[in-house]
C-alpha cells in the first residue's frame, strides 16, 4: 500500500528533476520541478485527433497500457512493508503484465497506417524483447540467493551481509537503472528530444496519439521511472525502520534522477543497429551476478 | 462401449458417400459429438480418479487387447475432443466454397471422423500391434485431410512430405515395439515397463530414446519438424487448426505415456528433452517472425509451442528423476496445461487465418491489411488468440507459462551446478520465446488487420459468417475462463499428474502454495480487466465534451499519403533479420531504383529453414548425386527390366545354396 502512494508522489517530479538536472548541466535555468506533471494535466484536458485510418485498437491502447503500469506498480513491495499484490512468482506476473501493456501499444502505432510509426513500434518490440532476459535472470539469481519467488520475500531476506552481495546488489543497480532507461527509451538507446523522425524509437509510436491518451502514454513514462526507483530502493532498504525508509526512498528516486540527467547530459546516443548488441550485454551482466550467487551460495564445485 | 464406438465409426463412414452434400457434413458434426459425448464420460470419470480398463479378446495375431483409461488419456481425449468439436463446426461452414466436389468432400468427411477416432482410440489402446495399426490409420487419413485441393501441386507436395516423415516416425515407433517385443512376447503396453525394470538403465534410456524420436517427429521437435511448415498452410483452415491444436500433440501424449511406461534414468531424459524443447522452442519462434504466409507463421509457431510444452516435461522428468516433488508437479501440470492451452487458441488463430483468407483469397500478409473494419468479429478473437499465444495475462497462455516458470524457480532451491545451468538456460530461453512471440504477433496482427489495406481486393472483404464464429467464440470462452479461474484447470490436472508422483496429490503436498498462487494470478488477471476498463471509463467520461476530429495520419508535415508508404511486415521485423542473420536463410532478391528517371524496383525476401537446408536437402542432395550413378539402370527397356527380375530370382535362390555350399566346403577343408 505505503509503496503505491510514494510511487505516486515520486512520479510527480521525477521527469521535472531529469529535465532540471540537464537544464543546470547545459547552463540554462531550465523549467519548474513540477512542469512535467502540469503538461501532462494541460493534455487530459484537450481534445484529439484521431487517424481515420485508425480503429478502436488504437482508442483502447492507452488505457490498456496505462493500466499495465500501474498493475505492474501494485505488485512492488516497500521494504518490510508488502504490497498490495503478492504471490509466489509475482515478478513473472510484473514483467508479464508490462509486456501486455507494450503489445497494446505496438499494435496501436500499426493502426495508423503511418510510415513512421512501424519504425518506431519495430524498435520497441525489439528491444524489449532483448531486454526481458536480463530482468529474469537478475530476479531467478535473486530468488536463487533468499530462496523465494516473490518481490516481496526476496526484499525482505535479502542479506547484505558478504562483500560479494553488496557487489551483486550494485551490479543489479546498475541492470536495473539501463533496464528503466531502455524501458523508457532513454539516452543511450534513444533521445526523447531528438526531432528526427528515423531516429526515435518511443517517440515516434505516439506520433499520432493527442489529448487524454498521450497524457495517459506520458504519465506512464514518469510512473515507470518511479517504479523501477522503487525496485532500486527496495535492494537497500534491508530491515530498517519506516521513517528512514521512507528518506532512503526519495534519497534514491533523487539520485536516480539525478543519474539520468547526468547519463542524457554526457553520454551520446548509440548507433541505432548497435542498441540490439548493447542490450543483450545486460543480460550478461545479469548473467554475472547468477554465478556471483552462485559463489555466495558455494554451488560451484 | 466399444462396440458403440466401433459401430457408429463404421455407420457414419458407410452413410457418407450415399449423400448429398449438406448432408455429409451434418452426419460428420453428428457422428464427433456422439464419440465426444462417449468417450467423454469415460474420460470425466478418469480425471476424477476412477479409471476403466477393459479387454478385448482380440485375435490370434494382436492377443488380447488392453484398453485403459486413465487420466492422463482422459486430459487428451477431451481436449481432442473439443477441438473436434470446434473443428467439425467450423468446418462445415468453410467447407461451403467447395460444395461441388461432393466425391472429394466425401472422402474428406470420412478422414475426418477416421482422424478423430483413431486419435481417441491411440489415447486409450495399450496393444503395441493394434496401436500401430491405429497410428497408422490416423497417419493416412491426416493425409487426405491435407491433401483436400490436391489438384495444386504445393499441396500434394506438402502431402507427400507429411506422408514420408509421417511414416519415419512409424519406423521409430516400430523399431521401438518390436525391441519390446521380441524379449518380453507380449503386446501389452504393461510388457515395456516390466522390460524397462528388468534390463540396464541403459537400455531403457535407448529404448525411450527411439520412442521419443518417433513421436518427436509427430509433435514437430526441431530438428523434426520439416514437414510442419508444409503440410498445414496446405490443409483446408479447420484441419490446419484440428491438426496443429491436437493431432500434433498425439507426440506429446506418446512422450508422456512412455515416460509413464518405461523406469530409467529420468534425470539424463529430462536433460535431453529439456535442450531439445529449448532449441525448438527458440528456433520456431526466431523463423516464425520472418514468414509472409499467414499460416505457415502459425505453423512455425506450433513448434515453438510444442517447445514450451517440451520444457514443462523436460523439467518434470528432471524432477521425477532427482525426486524433487514439487518441480515434478509444476513441469507436468503446465505442459498438460500447455498443451490444452494451444489447442485452444491455435485452433481459433487457424479459424481466423481461414476467415481472412476466404474473404480476401491471400494469405501473403505483405498484401493484407486494414480489415479489421470489415471484419471486427474474426480481429477480435484473432487479437485475443494473440495476446493468449504469446503468454501474457489475462489469458490462459499466462497460466501455463507460469507454472513453467514456478517449475524453474522450485528447482532453483535444490540443485547442483549442471541442473543450475540448465535451469538457466531454459529460463533464457522461455523468456526469450515469449518476447520472440510478442515481436511476431503484433507484426501478424498488425500487418493483416491494422492500417490500411497494402493491395487492392477485387471484392471488398466481409465478415465471415455466423457459423464459423460461434467455434470460435466457444473456443474464446476457454481461453478467458482458463486466465481467470485458472484453480479449477489445476485441480482438474490433479489426477493426470499425480500419475507422475506415484500417488501424490497437489492437496496432499502441504507446503504446495500454487492453487492458492493461482486463484491470486486469477484474481490479478481479473483486476487488471477491471482497471482497464475503469481507466477507459474515466478516459470517456473525461473526453466526453471535447472536440474530438478525425484526420489523415500524421505523416510529418506530408499530408498526401497512400496506402504504400505505410510499414510494410518485412520492415516491420528487418532490424530482427539483420540481428539473428547467422541462424536464418533468408534469399532476397533486389533491384535498385537507378537513374535519373527510374523506371521501377522491387525487393524480395524468401524465408527459408537453415535446419531442413543442412539435414534435409543437403544429404538428399549428395544420395541423388550417388544413386545418379547408377541412372545407367534405368534405361528403359521393358528387356533389361525383366532381366533385373530374373537376376534378382537368381540371386535370392542362388544365395542360400552358394552359403551352404561354402559352409559344408570349409567345413571339409576343416576336417583334412
Amino acid at each position: 500500500m505505503i509503496s503505491f502512494f510514494l510511487i505516486i508522489i515520486a512520479s510527480l517530479f521525477f521527469t521535472g528533476i531529469v529535465i532540471r538536472t540537464k537544464s543546470i548541466l547545459s547552463g540554462r535555468k531550465g523549467p519548474g520541478i513540477f512542469q512535467p506533471v502540469k503538461d501532462i494535466i494541460r493534455l487530459f484536458k484537450k481534445g484529439a485527433v484521431y487517424s481515420e485510418t485508425s480503429s478502436f485498437v488504437f482508442q483502447i491502447a492507452p488505457s490498456i497500457y496505462f493500466a499495465s503500469v500501474v498493475m505492474a506498480i501494485l505488485v512492488i513491495p516497500f521494504g518490510t512493508y508488502n504490497s498490495i499484490i503478492s504471490f509466489e512468482g509475482d515478478f513473472v506476473f510484473f514483467a508479464y503484465v508490462l509486456a501486455l501493456g507494450k503489445f497494446f501499444m505496438i499494435i496501436s502505432a500499426l493502426d495508423t497506417g503511418s510510415a513512421f510509426e512501424g519504425m518506431g513500434a519495430s524498435r520497441e518490440a525489439l528491444y524489449s524483447m532483448l531486454l526481458e532476459p536480463a530482468f529474469f535472470l537478475l530476479m531467478g539469481s535473486m530468488s536463487l540467493l533468499t530462496g523465494h519467488t516473490s518481490f516481496h520475500d526476496i526484499f525482505t531476506t535479502l542479506h547484505l551481509g558478504s562483500y560479494i552481495s553488496y557487489a551483486l546488489v550494485a551490479m543489479a543497480t546498475f541492470v536495473m537503472i539501463m533496464t528503466a532507461m531502455v524501458e523508457n527509451s532513454r539516452m543511450p538507446i534513444d533521445d526523447p528530444k531528438t526531432h528526427l523522425e528515423l531516429t526515435m524509437v518511443h517517440e515516434v509510436m505516439i506520433l499520432d496519439n493527442s489529448g487524454f491518451d498521450l497524457g495517459l502514454i506520458m504519465y506512464a513514462v514518469n510512473l515507470k521511472f518511479a517504479m523501477y526507483g522503487t525496485l532500486i530502493a527496495n535492494f537497500y532498504f534491508h530491515t530498517f525502520p519506516l521513517y528512514i525508509t521512507v528518506l532512503m526512498f526519495f534519497g534514491i528516486q533523487l539520485g536516480f534522477a539525478i543519474t539520468a540527467g547526468l547519463l542524457e547530459s554526457f553520454t551520446a546516443r548509440f548507433r541505432m543497429n548497435h542498441n540490439a548488441q548493447y542490450i543483450l550485454t545486460l543480460s550478461c551482466i545479469s548473467l554475472l551476478i547468477f554465478f556471483g550467487v552462485l559463489l555466495v551460495l558455494g554451488k560451484f564445485i | 462401449m466399444v462396440t458403440a464406438f466401433i459401430v457408429i465409426v463404421f455407420l457414419a463412414i458407410m452413410l457418407i458417400p450415399f449423400i448429398r452434400a449438406k448432408w455429409k457434413g451434418i452426419i460428420t458434426i453428428t457422428t464427433v459429438c456422439i464419440l465426444c459425448v462417449l468417450t467423454g464420460i469415460v474420460s470425466i470419470q478418469a480425471l476424477l480418479g476412477i479409471s476403466t480398463e477393459y479387454t478385448l479378446p482380440g485375435t490370434l495375431v494382436t492377443g488380447e487387447i488392453a484398453i485403459r483409461a486413465d487420466a492422463l488419456s482422459a486430459w487428451f481425449i477431451l481436449t481432442i475432443n473439443f477441438t473436434f468439436f470446434t473443428g467439425a463446426l467450423y468446418g462445415f461452414y468453410y467447407m461451403k466454397a467447395y460444395k461441388e466436389q461432393t466425391a472429394n468432400l466425401s472422402f474428406h468427411c470420412i478422414a475426418y471422423i477416421l482422424v478423430h477416432s483413431s486419435l481417441i482410440s491411440i489415447c486409450l489402446l495399450q496393444n503395441s500391434l493394434v496401436f500401430l495399426f491405429v497410428w497408422e490409420i490416423m497417419a493416412l487419413a491426416s493425409f487426405v485431410l491435407v491433401i483436400f485441393e490436391h489438384h495444386k501441386q504445393e499441396t500434394l507436395k506438402a502431402g507427400i512430405n507429411f506422408l514420408i516423415q509421417a511414416h519415419v516416425c512409424i519406423l521409430f515407433l516400430m523399431v521401438g515395439f518390436i525391441w519390446v517385443i521380441s524379449r518380453t512376447n507380449s503386446f501389452d503396453f504393461k510388457a515395456i515397463s516390466d522390460f524397462s525394470l528388468s534390463s540396464s538403465r541403459l537400455s531403457g534410456l535407448v529404448l525411450f530414446l527411439c520412442f521419443f524420436v518417433g513421436f518427436a517427429i509427430k509433435a514437430g521437435f526441431v530438428p523434426f519438424h520439416t514437414w510442419l511448415p508444409y503440410a498445414h498452410p496446405a490443409a483446408p483452415s479447420h484441419v490446419s487448426g484440428v491438426m496443429s491444436g491436437v493431432i500434433i500433440k498425439i507426440g506429446i501424449y506418446g512422450i508422456l505415456r512412455m515416460l509413464l511406461l518405461i523406469t530409467s534414468d529420468y534425470t539424463t531424459i529430462g536433460y535431453i528433452i529439456l535442450i531439445v524443447s529449448v532449441i525448438s522452442g527458440i528456433y520456431g519462434v526466431m523463423l516464425a517472425i520472418i514468414q509472409h504466409n499467414l499460416k505457415k507463421l502459425l505453423a512455425y509457431h506450433s513448434i515453438e509451442n510444442i517447445g514450451i510444452i517440451g520444457i514443462g516435461i523436460g523439467l518434470g522428468s528432471i524432477g521425477m528423476g532427482t525426486g524433487n516433488k514439487i518441480l515434478t508437479l509444476l513441469g507436468f501440470s503446465g505442459a498438460l496445461l500447455h498443451t490444452l492451452n494451444h489447442s485452444l487458441f491455435k485452433s481459433i488463430l487457424f479459424y481466423a487465418a481461414g476467415n481472412v483468407y476466404q474473404a480476401t483469397h491471400t494469405m501473403n500478409i505483405e498484401r493484407l491489411g486494414g480489415i479489421i473494419k470489415p471484419m471486427p468479429h474474426t480481429a477480435v478473437l484473432f487479437l485475443i488468440a494473440a495476446v493468449a499465444i504469446c503468454g501474457l495475462p489475462p489469458f490462459n497462455g499466462f497460466v501455463s507459462e507460469f507454472l513453467i516458470y514456478n517449475g524453474m524457480f522450485s528447482g532453483f532451491q535444490s540443485a547442483g551446478i549442471a541442473f543450475l545451468s540448465s535451469l538457466v538456460l531454459s529460463l533464457f530461453g522461455l523468456v526469450l520465446i515469449g518476447g520472440l512471440a510478442i515481436l511476431c504477433f503484433t507484426k501478424a496482427f498488425g500487418t493483416v488487420f491494422l492500417g490500411s489495406e497494402r493491395h487492392h481486393f477485387n471484392h471488398i472483404p466481409e465478415e465471415a459468417e455466423t457459423g464459423k464464429l460461434i467455434p470460435m467464440y466457444l473456443g474464446t470462452i476457454f481461453i478467458i475462463a482458463i486466465g481467470l479461474f485458472p484453480k479449477y484447470f489445476i485441480m482438474a490436472l490433479s489426477e493426470p499428474v499425480s500419475l507422475y508422483t506415484q500417488n501424490v496429490h497437489f492437496k496432499n503436498i502441504a507446503e504446495f502454495p500454487m492453487i492458492e498462487t493461482l486463484s491470486m494470478t486469477g484474481i490479478c488477471s481479473f483486476g487488471f480487466i477491471v482497471l482497464s476498463g475503469l481507466i477507459f471509463l474515466i478516459r470517456k467520461k473525461a473526453t466526453a465534451n471535447k472536440t474530438q476530429s478525425i484526420n489523415a495520419t500524421w505523416g510529418c508535415g506530408y499530408v498526401g499519403p497512400t496506402n504504400k508508404m505505410q510499414y510494410t511486415a518485412s520492415s516491420f521485423i528487418r532490424t530482427y533479420r539483420k540481428l539473428a542473420k547467422p541462424v536464418l536463410s533468408v534469399h532476397k532478391k533486389k533491384k535498385l531504383v537507378q537513374g535519373v528517371f527510374p523506371i521501377d524496383g522491387s525487393h524480395e525476401t524468401h524465408p527459408y529453414d537453415k535446419s531442413e537446408e543442412w539435414l534435409i536437402d543437403y544429404p538428399l542432395k549428395q544420395v541423388k548425386y550417388f544413386f545418379n550413378r547408377f541412372i545407367f539402370l534405368q534405361n528403359g527397356n521393358a528387356q533389361f527390366y525383366i532381366l533385373y527380375g530374373v537376376v534378382f530370382i537368381v540371386g535370392i535362390l542362388g544365395i542360400p545354396v552358394l552359403y551352404y555350399a561354402v559352409k559344408s566346403m570349409i567345413s571339409f577343408l576343416n576336417q583334412i
